[in-house]
């Protein structure tokens, strides 16, 4: 029930905006994101954008992944490489 | 999909399988137990057979966190009653319908005539209510923090609006006290948490630090694709050998350590948290929400009376301890037996996020003996 997918924000009306993800096209509730802007990613769950999906973020958790797969071939038990970030 | 392939990318996955593997290889006598809380994570771990990926140390647990798993008889006795109001249309999420309760569900008492929409989102039930305006329009508010923010949002939007004929069931539940009565249940053995995405995108880590600073269980926010989940596995089991635990973010590109403070907001404008009923785990304080007194003219449970029938369990039935990772799927004697996935006993039969129901689709009758279970 949490699953919630990444969609293309097309245009915004103001809390309503049109989504798109492989050709469905669907109007959803944007109050919770409000900075986002057109050709944004959202988090669509339900009828609302919960989230912003950031690209760069995503590319840099694809790279600390690579990263990650470096250092454990590299060193069976020391681990070198990064594994994300502490939560506080 | 933009977002979802690059995360499903089957070599890199199986290289970072490898490295969990050589990471745990010195340590091939201890057992590594973690448990996925949400439903959407047991699908996905079914789905890309990530526990055939892992070595056979490190274990994965299916938690409570299916929405329609964890609700009580209670709950659906009393939607059924309401749905038999001539008086009421009932608007819920399809994966309701066939829940059962004490002695029915959605589904039958539709089949006899009750008015029962299914919708994608709470919202859709406002056009319907100004439709029809001699009808009381009754949602179905089941859900973690990643869907209660859209049933506040509703009933603010349905104020707002002056749309006076909208009411919701609030079944909504917190993952965070689920977590902290599982962990508190000796019998539950749990060394790491991967915690669900959406709901996180919500509520952030925050809610997570007690567990790694009261009882040393670390905590990993991850995404629902395979390398999302396969790193977040490796991030845990780092931490567990390292035994510094930490709740760490696996999930940056769209959840924050924050979380999302307008949805927070939201929740706290529009529910109390309260004590909750779990199904087959029983009431857990502060893990529900009700609707708050300021919208109490909205809320079904009080303001529209039905005689609910007399509670009653079914027999046999083993969801409860399934729910808490405390037996495997197989090990119910109602399991592919009497219990399938098209005459469903139990809840975690019924949804596809139902541990039962995932097992029964990928891993089919025959028990899986080397993986996944306490019992």
């Amino acid at each position: 029930m949490c699953l919630a997918v990444p969609m293309r924000v097309e245009d915004i009306k103001g809390s309503r905006a049109r989504v798109e993800s492989a050709g469905v096209i669907m109007e959803v509730d944007v109050s919770m994101v409000p900075e986002v802007m057109p050709g944004e990613y959202v988090i669509v769950h339900a009828g609302f954008a919960i989230e912003r999906l950031k690209p760069d973020e995503a590319e840099e958790t694809l790279n600390l992944i690579r990263q990650m797969v470096d250092a454990m071939e590299e060193d069976e038990r020391e681990s070198k490489g990064p594994l994300g970030r502490i939560g506080r | 999909m933009k977002y979802l392939e690059e995360f499903r990318d089957l070599e890199l996955s199986h290289k970072l399988a490898d490295g969990i593997r050589r990471r745990v290889k010195p340590f091939q006598d201890r057992e590594i137990v973690l448990m996925e809380v949400c439903g959407t994570h047991t699908m996905a771990i079914h789905k890309f057979g990530i526990k055939g990926m892992l070595p056979e140390s490190v274990k994965l647990l299916s938690g409570p966190g299916c929405p329609v798993c964890v609700t009580p008889n209670e709950y659906m006795d009393r939607a059924v009653a309401l749905a038999r109001r001539e008086d009421v249309i009932l608007t819920t999420f399809g994966d309701m319908m066939r829940v059962p309760g004490s002695s029915s569900s959605l589904e039958k008492v539709r089949a006899r005539g009750a008015d029962i929409r299914m919708v994608y989102s709470c919202r859709d039930s406002l056009p319907l209510a100004r439709e029809h305006p001699d009808k009381k329009i009754v949602f179905l508010g089941v859900g973690f923090e990643t869907t209660s923010p859209t049933i506040a949002a509703t009933l603010e939007e349905a104020e707002k609006q002056g749309v006076r004929n909208f009411y919701v069931l609030c079944g909504h539940k917190l993952i965070p006290p689920a977590m902290k009565a599982l962990v508190e249940n000796r019998d539950v053995k749990v060394q790491g948490f991967i915690c669900p995405a959406h709901v996180s995108t919500i509520i952030g880590a925050e809610p997570y630090q007690f567990l790694a600073d009261e009882y040393g269980i670390p905590c990993v926010i991850a995404g629902f694709e395979p390398l999302d989940i396969l790193q977040g596995v490796a991030m845990l089991v780092r931490m567990i050998i390292e035994e510094r635990p930490a709740v760490m973010n696996q999930y940056q590109r769209v959840a924050h350590l924050r979380g999302n403070p307008i949805a927070q907001q939201l929740l706290s404008r529009v529910f109390e948290t309260c004590s909750s009923a779990w199904r087959g785990i029983g009431e857990i304080p502060a893990s529900g929400y009700r609707i708050s007194d300021a919208l109490a003219h909205r809320d079904a449970g009080r303001v529209i009376d039905v005689e609910v029938e007399p509670l009653r369990e079914h027999k046999g039935c083993r969801c409860g301890e399934i729910l808490q990772g405390l037996i495997d799927p197989c090990q119910c004697p109602l399991y592919a037996e009497t219990c399938t996935p098209e005459n469903p006993i139990g809840p975690c039969m019924v949804s596809s996020e139902g541990t039962c129901a995932a097992y029964y689709k990928y891993v089919g009758i025959q028990p899986d003996l080397s993986k996944g279970g306490q019992g």
